[in-house]
């Protein structure tokens, strides 16, 4: 199935959405939009679920948290990892982006900006801190595979920028 | 079981699995913290690549054959990795330009897997190429700064792509796994994006004040299993876990 569309029965949304990303603990999964499908068939709830980046190691965590939020609501339940169509940052609700700003990581700017400020080293991600813009990557990779490390000029704190990925 | 499918789906995953390994021994030795969390970062995408495609392969051969059995527990013989990504870490310049001399062909093949038939090996292409992409960007950014750097750092990078350039006539060998799924819609001509891979690594060579080496003498034999003396010390670290305590999971 190559859907972009989720599929997600309304009863198991509230539940779904109390499970959060292990490494951004603000964010609940579905505001990262790692949630494709989630129905119920024959009292069994099956749940398909993409990887932000092949290699994360949160998926497994993630997988569990669903299966025990699950229980605790009286559902048995089947994770599937899927990989198509693959996750993008476009997944990442609007709730979201601002829960990750306030957490202290720069939401992903669109694919152009996103590469001037990583490649041309222009200064144009808002610092978390402070809201300027006078701020410069320190490095291209950050604290885990989704993030770069930024840093601003003006207040002098470090921050992460999550990396667009399309 | 799908014999050629199995052993092309290899042929992709144990360079994903070798190189991450190479990039994960930098983990604490980086010559400066954001290369150190770069290059681990780099490694962390290439293991979730391999995984990808272990779960695959172990499907295939079914059996209960575990991702873990595929990945983990083969002798040196069986892996078939590019001999290019066994090479050790010698240096910085050799850790960036084995990167570099691999990113460019790892992206061109996975644009043409993109269009497989398979739709898993499509998928995984699909969710690796946005990875792949930041990769060359890092390892080209560092070919470039080393070459146009100082004297020390030139000549280190180029002696770097000079000792690395003997293995990279193999990355366009086919094997006989190799043709029969090309013929099936599966597999990838490699041999058709040989001039774009030589085109490309030139350019950037060109840019960085680096001479494209001339020498015309390859080494082979990583396909079929035949590998330099550096992957044996690098399995033992690979498998030492699932060689000492059989069966452990995490």
């Amino acid at each position: 199935m190559t859907t972009t569309e989720q599929q997600i029965d309304k009863v198991l949304i509230p539940i779904l959405e109390q499970v959060s990303d292990p490494e951004i603990p603000v964010l609940s999964i579905m505001e990262m939009g790692v949630v494709r499908s989630a129905i119920i068939e024959n009292n069994i709830v099956k749940v398909e679920i993409t990887p932000t980046y092949s290699g994360c190691p949160a998926m497994d965590v993630i997988g569990d948290d669903i299966q025990k939020a699950l229980l605790d609501a009286g559902y048995q339940s089947k994770i599937d990892l899927i990989l198509a169509p693959a996750w993008t940052t476009d997944w990442i609700t609007p709730k979201g982006r601002k829960a990750l700003e306030e957490y202290g990581i720069a939401a992903p700017l669109d694919p152009i900006a996103d590469k001037e400020a990583l490649l041309d080293e222009k200064r144009i991600v808002k610092c978390t801190n402070c809201g300027s813009q006078n701020t410069k990557l320190v490095s291209q990779f950050g604290s885990t595979a989704c993030k770069a490390l930024f840093k601003c000029d003006d207040c002098q704190e470090p921050f992460d920028y999550f990396k667009c990925l399309k | 079981m799908k014999e050629n499918l199995y052993k092309y789906i290899l042929g992709i995953a144990d360079n994903s699995l070798i190189l991450g390994q190479r990039l994960g021994e930098l983990c604490g030795h980086g010559p400066s913290l954001e290369i150190d969390i770069a290059c681990t970062n780099i490694s962390l995408d290439l293991f979730g690549q391999s995984r990808s495609y272990y779960q695959y392969a172990a499907k295939l051969k079914g059996n209960e054959t575990t991702e873990d059995d595929v990945a983990l527990l083969r002798t040196e013989r069986e892996y078939v990795n590019l001999l290019l990504v066994e090479q050790p870490n010698r240096n910085f310049a050799h850790t960036m330009a084995r990167q570099f001399l691999f990113d460019v062909y790892h992206i061109l093949l996975l644009q043409e897997l993109e269009k497989s038939h398979d739709l898993t090996l499509a998928a995984i292409a699909k969710k690796s190429i946005k990875e792949v992409s930041y990769h060359l960007r890092f390892s080209s950014d560092w070919v470039k700064r080393l070459g146009n750097g100082t004297d020390v750092s030139h000549d280190k990078m180029q002696n770097a792509i000079d000792a690395l350039w003997t293995y990279t006539d193999e990355l366009f060998h086919q094997t006989d796994a190799d043709k029969a799924m090309i013929a099936e819609g599966v597999g990838v001509d490699i041999t058709k994006f040989k001039d774009s891979y030589e085109q490309k690594v030139a350019e950037i060579l060109t840019e960085a004040t680096l001479k494209v080496p001339e020498n015309k003498w390859f080494q082979k034999g990583g396909k079929q299993g035949i590998h330099t003396e550096h992957l044996g010390y690098l399995l033992s670290d690979l498998q030492y876990m699932q060689r000492t305590y059989p069966n452990m999971e995490w």
